[in-house]
């Protein structure tokens, strides 16, 4: 009935699996049970980097998973069943999220799978999944043309070539301002789903006659950032796009910071939410989203109730930045797909499940989604994001901006 | 061609980088040298540390600098402590390793549970204070680090060089039996060694906290690094880490001014097999 957060342990010695067992007891996660429901839980398990690199972004997963669970046990679970998460660790590793895929299917025999985090590891449960002939819902998958499972389903804003769609909206959201850039530096980490974009983006910058003044790429958690700081301080251009995964964008402004330096204009791709606000010098930078906790996305009920009680409960885990943006958003999203077709199929059969995601349109917290195109992505949705009075809000395309706000570039 | 401005910010980085390297590097090669204690924790401690200066400086409004006070004293005992186990239970040098590593595992979940997996920053004067020396930026959190991993690593090998306990301590290392036969005290040598180092991961944490970010997993960030600094500067040679430390951050910098920032990895790596090919003896 209470879900249990394990964590492998075969590395450490015996001596010490008490004491770190009983610390995993106490960071446990826990979820009501379900009020009018019975017989075995229906147990749905995944992985989450709970732990690494990771970490600070799969915690907002984590909050958005168990506030799905307990709202879908509310409702009398699925199937008149609890809901149970099995969740483990996967340490920001793919070879480590590959193995609990696999233990989750064979041995704690998971009726259902939800995706990790972040596009190497997802690739890695794919591949488990496919095996198995498991269904896939997953929410942050970041090169969708590798993802060529047939029961995979994405939430995923990015839509099917995000190397060119989502570069072409960060252009076009500078060109409405009057004052387009004209000249571009590229940083980006090796990771591979900011990478696979921000190469795209260097293609669509010039194709769009932007001057590529200076392009980068650097291993992912790297530490040092002065150098590459310094040089895009010499390179001057008038817009910076950092491929930015976790603590990339923070460091970088620490080290801007340093050498009194301040972009005109920069574009942080998936920087954690919550940190990059706090940061030094942050002030007006872009990010992507899909989605952020103010009108018009709030106008769907099911939007307003996820961020009043995400909200709530990320103040209680003393996250930094406690709004819904487009990290709890996806994994909130990936709850209810799973909820709705097993409510629609009466069944817990993967082939029929994703059979009718695939042919059938989801009320979801973003409205309705779909997974009728190529590799099963539906259009795409995304935004463009920026910090304006010291909270996100979306500036493009106009028609999400939040209310009364607008494109500020160059910065002030 | 890279300009000279670029380059002289990037030795000044590396420089900078290389006492952060040297600070942390310090305990574990004081124990790892002297004790023959391979102390992985000590990566882990450095973190705890950092978040205690954040906590402090935060809750208390304290500056940074005197939650030192608190911290270090603490950290002693934590590091004698430590000892105490490792003496109770026999442990070796290679087990050593795996059981500070779980230590590692645990005080990482620890600061995980007490300060969750996101991001906190230190936020004080310290951070964005800047000199300005000709057309270079000195950060001046990143000079006080270096200036504090000079001053400890300099006062450590002349510690060690010429007070009694130092040549005790290397006497031990060299020779542990004749060093007990002249009246050496083993255990409680080992108990004061263990201490300092856990003093210097405290000092390191405090920089650490006046630099970066912090997240629970960046532990496991520097480990490579500084264990190269530590074996091409010699086992419990304070001296010997801090050249090779700077050595290393600023290679790293260098080849990040000069060449793709993707590079910059292999440079600690190569450096150590460069040294170890030719001086095998280390």
């Amino acid at each position: 009935m209470w879900p249990l957060e394990e964590v492998p342990v075969s590395t450490i010695p015996r001596s010490l699996l008490i004491l770190m067992l009983g610390g995993i007891f106490i960071i446990a996660p826990w979820a009501p049970a379900a009020a009018g429901t019975s017989g075995p839980p229906v147990r749905i398990g995944g992985t989450l980097a709970l732990t690494g690199p990771l970490g600070p972004t799969s915690l907002v997963h984590k909050i958005a998973g168990e506030i799905s669970i307990e709202q879908i046990n509310k409702r009398d679970g699925l199937l008149g069943r609890p809901v149970e998460w099995v969740l483990l660790d996967d340490q920001s590793k793919a070879d480590v999220t590959r193995t609990l895929y696999e233990r989750l299917i064979t041995v704690d025999k998971v009726d259902l799978l939800v995706g990790p985090y972040a596009t190497n590891a997802i690739l890695s449960a794919l591949a488990v999944a496919q095996r198995y002939q498991k269904m896939l819902v997953h929410h942050s998958f970041g090169i969708p043309k590798l993802a060529t499972y047939p029961m995979h389903i994405p939430v995923s804003a990015l839509g099917n070539e995000p190397d060119k769609s989502l570069p072409k909206k960060v252009f076009e959201a500078m060109e409405s301002t009057g004052q387009a850039p004209r000249t571009i530096a590229i940083v980006t980490s090796k990771f591979s789903s900011v990478h696979f974009i921000s190469v795209g983006a260097r293609e669509v910058a010039a194709a769009r006659g932007l001057k590529v003044v200076l392009y980068l790429e650097y291993e992912f958690g790297a530490r040092d950032f002065a150098p590459i700081a310094t040089r895009i301080k010499e390179a001057n251009p008038d817009f910076l796009w950092v491929g930015a995964i976790g603590l990339d964008a923070n460091l970088l402004l620490d080290a801007f910071q340093t050498i009194g330096y301040k972009p005109r204009g920069q574009y942080h791709l998936f920087p954690a939410p919550g940190p990059l606000i706090n940061a030094p010098g942050s002030a007006f930078a872009f990010a992507y989203t899909s989605f952020e906790a103010h009108p018009p996305m709030t106008n769907n009920p099911s939007a307003e109730e996820l961020s009043r009680l995400f909200h709530e409960r990320a103040k209680q885990a003393g996250l930094p930045y406690p709004f819904v943006e487009t990290q709890a958003a996806s994994s909130f999203a990936s709850w209810q797909l799973i909820e709705a077709a097993v409510n629609a199929t009466r069944s817990l059969d993967d082939k029929v499940l994703a059979a009718w995601l695939k042919a059938n349109k989801v009320d979801t917290v973003y409205g309705k989604l779909s997974f009728d195109g190529p590799n099963n992505y539906g259009p795409e949705y995304t935004k463009v994001k920026q910090i304006q009075n010291g909270r996100w809000v979306v500036v493009w395309p106009k028609e999400f901006a939040a209310p009364g706000t607008k494109i500020v570039y160059p910065a002030p | 061609m890279p300009s000279l401005n670029l380059l002289g910010q990037a030795l000044l980085a590396g420089l900078f980088t290389g006492g952060l390297y040297a600070l942390l590097g310090l305990g574990l090669s004081l124990t790892w040298g002297l004790l023959r204690v391979i102390n992985l924790a000590n990566f882990a401690l450095a973190f705890l540390g950092a978040y205690l200066s954040y906590q402090l400086a935060t809750a208390l409004r304290l500056d940074p600098f005197l939650t030192l006070a608190i911290v270090v004293p603490a950290f002693f005992v934590l590091g004698v402590v430590l000892q105490l186990g490792f003496q109770r239970f026999g442990i070796s040098e290679l087990v050593s390793l795996i059981v500070t590593f779980g230590l590692t595992v645990i005080l990482e979940s620890l600061i995980q549970w007490i300060w969750t997996a996101d991001f906190r920053r230190l936020e004080t004067p310290y951070v964005r204070a800047t000199l300005k020396v000709g057309t270079l930026y000195v950060g001046v959190s990143g000079l006080l680090g270096f200036v504090a991993a000079a001053g400890l690593t300099l006062g450590t090998w002349a510690w060690l060089r010429w007070s009694y306990l130092g040549k005790a301590a290397r006497a031990l290392a060299e020779d542990g039996a004749m060093a007990a036969a002249f009246g050496v005290d083993r255990r409680r040598l080992a108990l004061l060694l263990s201490g300092l180092s856990a003093a210097y991961a405290a000092v390191a944490g405090l920089f650490i906290a006046l630099s970066h970010t912090l997240a629970p997993s960046q532990i496991y960030a520097w480990m490579g690094v500084v264990f190269a600094a530590v074996i091409i500067g010699r086992l419990g040679n304070a001296l010997g880490l801090l050249a090779a430390a700077i050595a290393i951050a600023a290679s790293e910098a260098l080849t990040m001014a000069v060449t793709s920032p993707g590079w910059a990895p292999l440079v600690s790596f190569t450096l150590l097999i460069v040294v170890l090919l030719l001086r095998p003896e280390l």
